[in-house]
């Protein structure tokens, strides 16, 4: 839109910002966390935030500052396999199934509406339930989950793509059809779908911090953001800071997300708003 | 209008038995057997050939999906395991207290947000523009659980004003129902105004463009008229698209707002099923959504042409 370029740009930035510094801290917490985020401290339960532990202690004694940082590995993590799991299918499927036409197109754009209609958080609930709750069934279930609207995007592109010169000029040439679906298609269809992938891994997240939440995704001891304020549901009057660190984590990495998808969007498809 | 109800039914025909055929399978992608599942490891061999022989699991695949789907046909949705409650009437209570939250949460925001996306527009890149996109994007991020919570400890611990846990069905005292009620919808409204205040402002910024609004203010409309009368109208209609959306996503977003202030809904209802491996109610949940959510497609589609007269239901 006609949004004068200096504030997109401020808030992409914002948004790459708040992002970046997140990013760091879970990159950080792979190799060292303050404290170790699963070992218990019986005297030190429920400690508000001080020097030693600047967001406190949990119900165990454990470093608050530390769980946060290993759930925000845990969580972008998640979060970007999922994407890359859905993304990846999802892509192939789509430039297949917009390329070739026809039965192929009919059968898997059927199954595809079939999936589309279920809210993608009950269908990964209900896959939750033969992946069974750990990390790699978090994974699998939002991917499949996520996986249709991903084609939808990619076979709308696709279709509009394969009408073009340039690819009618690679069939003419004599090259073969997944040469041309790959060399001249694919690359021309990946802009929408960055910015798809933009919005999903914020859906991931918030998806997978609600599962575990729920207590059907990432099991305890292991923190995530989820699990984390789930566990503070029963100390919350008396420990506030418990309830208060994974939900602004969430929300931070949330609004960086819908920050940087905007700008994106702007960025990439002039004629939408940020919306 | 009625030959495209008929048309637009016939094409949820084939998604919806889709649907059903991928909830009959994902039951038995579950390793190990069913019935095995259902009565537990102590089970003796005579009650799981029996429990074989009634849900005719002794039967090849096709025909087993058959029976199944033309009892659900019927209503029949089996009974809970853990409960032997029928499951469709389970069902359908539970969904009340779902929908009343839902509803009410959605028609609030939506008061609230498409006036406000409107005036956004009006004033775009004004300080009220970017107060109100600001507002929305930040309610936008919020995780509903979270701010439910917030909310929870605020007005029921920390002041007391609203009770904390606990539910009364609106069929016994309306009025001490809404008192429980409060908290998860504000919850849920104020997480969906950032949704559509965004999607309004958006919508209403393509129209106040287009040059029937530039015809009526040089015919002297007053920018109040304009707004009420040109733009509005025209700008409502991808927002009643995002609203059906909502709608159907809420049924599974439910969940977590209905953990966190204790309610006895529909999403509360499939959790728990998942947890105690209540397969005939966690089938009978995901069927009953599937139905749902291609029923409110369509309540939307057949009242756009109520927003947007130049899109008829043909």
């Amino acid at each position: 839109m006609s949004q004068p370029r200096f504030r997109l740009g401020l808030n992409g930035l914002i948004g790459i910002v708040l992002i970046g510094t997140l990013l760091i801290a879970a990159i950080v917490a792979a190799f060292w966390t303050p404290y170790d985020p699963l070992a218990l401290q019986l005297r030190m339960r429920l400690k508000p935030p001080s020097a030693a532990h600047w967001f406190g202690t949990d119900e165990f004694g454990r470093d608050v500052l530390s769980r946060a940082m290993a759930g925000a590995s845990a969580s972008f993590l998640i979060s970007f396999l999922t994407v890359v799991f859905a993304i990846t299918v999802g892509t192939a499927l789509g430039v297949v199934t917009g390329y070739l036409r026809g039965w192929t197109d009919r059968i898997l754009m059927m199954g595809n509406d079939a999936l589309l209609a279920f809210p993608g958080i009950l269908l990964a609930l209900s896959l939750m339930v033969v992946m069974g709750a750990n990390r790699h069934g978090v994974i699998i279930a939002l991917g499949i989950a996520y996986t249709p609207s991903v084609v939808r995007v990619v076979r709308g592109t696709v279709l509009s793509l394969r009408e073009k010169e340039f690819v009618e000029a690679s069939r003419m040439i004599g090259n073969s059809d997944l040469y041309s679906m790959f060399r001249h298609i694919l690359p021309n269809a990946l802009a929408p779908v960055a910015v798809l992938a933009t919005s999903m891994f914020g859906w991931t997240l918030l998806a997978e911090s609600s599962l575990s939440f729920l207590g059907l995704g990432v099991p305890p001891p292991a923190p995530t953001w989820g699990n984390m304020l789930a566990a503070a549901r029963p100390h919350l009057e008396s420990s506030v800071w418990l309830g208060l660190v994974p939900g602004i984590c969430i929300a931070l990495t949330m609004l960086g997300i819908n920050l940087l998808g905007d700008a994106l969007r702007d960025r990439f498809d002039p004629r939408m708003t940020s919306a | 209008m009625i030959g495209y109800l008929v048309r637009r039914l016939a094409t949820a025909i084939p998604t919806l038995l889709l649907v059903s055929i991928a909830v009959f399978a994902l039951i038995r992608l579950i390793p190990g057997d069913p019935v095995q599942l259902m009565l537990g490891d102590s089970a003796d061999p005579q009650s799981v050939a029996a429990l074989r022989m009634q849900y005719g699991l002794d039967q090849p695949m096709p025909v087993q999906f058959g029976l199944w789907l033309s009892k659900i046909a019927t209503g029949d949705f089996g009974q809970s395991i853990t409960t032997g409650q029928p499951v469709l009437p389970l069902m359908i209570a539970r969904f009340q207290v779902s929908a009343v939250i839902v509803l009410v949460a959605v028609a609030l925001a939506a008061l609230i947000s498409v006036p406000g996306g409107l005036i956004a527009a009006w004033r775009q890149n004004k300080l009220t523009d970017v107060a109100i996109v600001a507002s929305a994007t930040l309610l936008l991020s919020l995780p509903s659980f979270w701010l439910g919570l917030l909310l929870l400890l605020l007005f029921g611990l920390k002041l007391g004003w609203l009770p904390v846990i606990g539910y009364v069905p609106f069929s016994e005292s309306p009025g001490a129902a809404l008192v429980y009620l409060v908290l998860p919808i504000a919850t849920l409204t104020l997480i969906e105004i950032g949704v559509i205040t965004r999607m309004s402002r958006a919508a209403a910024i393509e129209v106040l463009r287009l040059e029937y609004v530039t015809h009526a203010r040089a015919k002297g409309v007053p920018e109040a008229g304009v707004l009420a009368r040109h733009v509005l109208p025209n700008a409502f209609a991808p927002t009643w698209t995002l609203i059906g959306l909502i709608l159907g996503n809420l049924l599974g977003g439910i969940a977590v707002i209905e953990t966190v202030f204790t309610l006895p809904g529909f999403g509360r209802l499939m959790v728990d099923a998942i947890f105690a491996r209540d397969y005939p109610i966690v089938q009978g949940c995901l069927l009953f959504t599937a139905v749902i959510y291609v029923m409110v497609n369509l309540v939307v589609d057949l009242c756009y042409p109520l927003f947007d007269p130049r899109v008829t239901a043909e």
